[in-house]
């Protein structure tokens, strides 16, 4: 029994009644609750570095009837960096929102989506996957309404409708999968799985929902309106996050659970796809002329890298190359979570303080607000690929991958992505250096640009410097592979 | 695989069909929502069929169990729909 693993789910949905109750006091709740989240968040981690793989049977009923809780690497590593973002970006929204009916309706549906989230990260059977998904998907869109705009409503209104047809799809997947299995547990099923047409029906089904949650080029349209129209600290955890967690249900779902239904060509389709979102994404982002839209098509971009790993970790064998591969994907997915939400709350403090985000008019940013500029800096390191930021070492992975299967087209679209997020990071560093009357002092808001600067250091520094550990971590104990090896 | 079976079970798979070329076709927000409702109501007789174990026999209680949690998460989704659409329509905002 490890009932610990219920308190990163518990805490932020308490946080959330209470903060419904207790609307004076809600960002003192929230900002409470994220400590605390990331405290038990913490703990779970530890415990899963010590133990190895952990299970919790919700209420003491066992898979099979009732609901279990597992957390492996891959969970307890995503589990991590969601309640560091969340922490910063609770402490962000302390100082963001001016508007008292808003910041009363942001902290309940706030801890809501952390509580969503988590429970996804930990759910350990395809229908409560269905039923977290489901959560996350309409706190996100309530939150992302929170804009006001009619750009804001329009684009969480088309959120809604892409992302309830994203989850039909898994839901016809999970009806398929009872039929033909007759469980839901995810560790029943891949024992079960075979290479048959019920399996690959299921799974496409599956895969097709999520790909739409998770942007995957040509499904990305409703991200760039959705992400670039919301509040800055919702903005940072829809991009950080929320896209993410379908991305993590993929990979849950194509290395765990139809393990042995998979085909190559399948795995390249994604990477195809993969390496047109990493294209597309990046030019669109050169061409964006906002800030917030930049970040968002830069999101499409470096999700579509997510994509790339999957036909390399399907063609090499097990062993400590595979190992090698899903550690750079995991380090991937990680520095893209922290530097994008630096991103995004940075770009929030310049909108607040200039009233706007065109990125042509960012001229005299670095002299009023140079903390802020740092942090558009450092994360766009992060996002070209520089070392020493976690994506130049994932990026290695990739590329060495590539080469010992042999799958050169991987190659060039690195290459050229790295080649163009470099030059949409330069072009707003251009812009922001551009000259100015205006002159700030060095700290603008500090309950806004350290959290900012804060998520960022971890992106490009932290990670890079600490990638030897997260490697161990994620090979602990039951590996996310395990079941099949 | 019973006569029963496969009746309901195409009957759902149509019923998800349409609801999907309706989202995918319709520009009006309400039509759009109404073909997700379709869509999902497609995807429950299926999980209705799955459940179903001939005349006489007691269904299998798990899918029916999802379907009651799918309705509700629906109608939430719906309604949150409908309050945005609205919204946009009467084209109040701040």
């Amino acid at each position: 029994m490890n009932s610990l693993l219920i308190w990163p789910i518990a805490l932020p949905l308490l946080g959330s009644l209470g903060a419904l109750v207790w609307s004076s006091r809600a960002h003192l709740i929230g900002v409470g609750v994220g400590i605390l989240t990331l405290f038990a968040s913490s703990l779970v981690a530890l415990r899963f570095a010590e133990q190895g793989g952990l299970e919790h049977a919700l209420g003491g009923w066992e898979p099979g009837l009732g609901i279990a809780l597992r957390v492996d690497g891959l969970a307890a590593a995503l589990l991590m960096m969601s309640s560091l973002v969340a922490l910063a970006a609770a402490v962000y929204a302390t100082a963001y929102f001016s508007d008292p009916v808003k910041r009363a309706v942001f902290w309940p549906l706030w801890m809501l989506l952390v509580a969503a989230l988590h429970a996804l990260l930990l759910a350990g059977d395809v229908f409560n996957v269905y039923v977290t998904l489901e959560l996350l998907g309409l706190t996100a869109v309530a939150l992302a309404a929170l804009g006001g705009s009619r750009a804001s409503l329009r684009a969480a209104l088309r959120y809604l409708t892409v992302g309830l047809l994203g989850s039909m799809a898994f839901l016809a997947g999970v009806a398929l999968l009872y039929a033909a299995y007759g469980t839901l547990d995810m560790r029943g099923l891949a024992g079960l799985v075979r290479a048959e047409p019920a399996a690959w029906v299921a799974l496409t089904l599956m895969t097709a929902g999520l790909l739409v949650k998770a942007a995957l080029f040509p499904l990305h349209f409703w991200l760039p309106p959705t992400h670039a129209n919301a509040p800055a600290p919702v903005s940072a955890a829809l991009s950080a996050l929320v896209v993410k967690a379908a991305f993590y249900l993929v990979l849950r779902l194509w290395l765990d659970v139809f393990d042995g239904a998979l085909t190559q060509a399948a795995a390249s389709l994604l990477g195809l796809l993969g390496a047109a979102a990493v294209l597309w994404g990046s030019w669109r982002a050169l061409r964006a002329e906002r800030l917030k839209l930049l970040a968002a098509y830069s999101t499409v971009a470096q999700l579509g890298y997510l994509f790339l790993f999957l036909p390399l970790l399907l063609a090499l064998p097990p062993g400590p190359g595979r190992d090698a591969a899903l550690g750079g994907l995991v380090l991937f997915a990680l520095t893209h979570g922290f530097a994008k939400s630096a991103l995004f709350l940075a770009a929030g403090v310049i909108q607040q303080h200039a009233g706007h985000d065109r990125i042509a008019d960012l001229g005299g940013t670095a002299r009023a607000l140079p903390i802020t500029t740092f942090v558009l800096a450092l994360s766009g390191v992060a996002l070209i690929g520089l070392p020493p930021s976690g994506t130049f070492l994932a990026k290695w992975q990739l590329m060495s991958a590539a080469v010992t299967t042999g799958q050169w087209l991987w190659l060039p679209v690195v290459g050229l992505g790295s080649l163009l997020a470099g030059a949409y990071t330069f072009r707003v560093l251009g812009h922001a250096f551009g000259p100015s009357e205006r002159a700030g002092g060095v700290l603008v808001g500090g309950r806004q640009e350290i959290p900012a600067l804060l998520l960022a250091i971890v992106a490009t520094v932290v990670l890079g410097l600490g990638a030897n550990g997260l490697w161990g971590f994620l090979s602990t104990g039951v590996s996310v592979t395990g079941v099949s090896s | 695989m019973l006569p029963q079976e496969i009746i309901f079970g195409l009957t759902g798979v149509g019923l998800f069909v349409i609801g999907l070329r309706g989202v995918m076709l319709h520009v009006s927000a309400l039509a759009r929502i109404l073909a997700i409702n379709v869509c999902g109501a497609g995807v429950f007789l299926v999980f209705v069929t799955v459940a179903y174990r001939g005349l006489g026999e007691r269904p299998d209680p798990v899918p029916l169990a999802l379907v009651l949690t799918g309705i509700v998460v629906a109608v939430s989704a719906t309604a949150l729909a409908l309050a945005l659409a609205r919204r946009l329509q009467e084209g109040g905002d701040e």
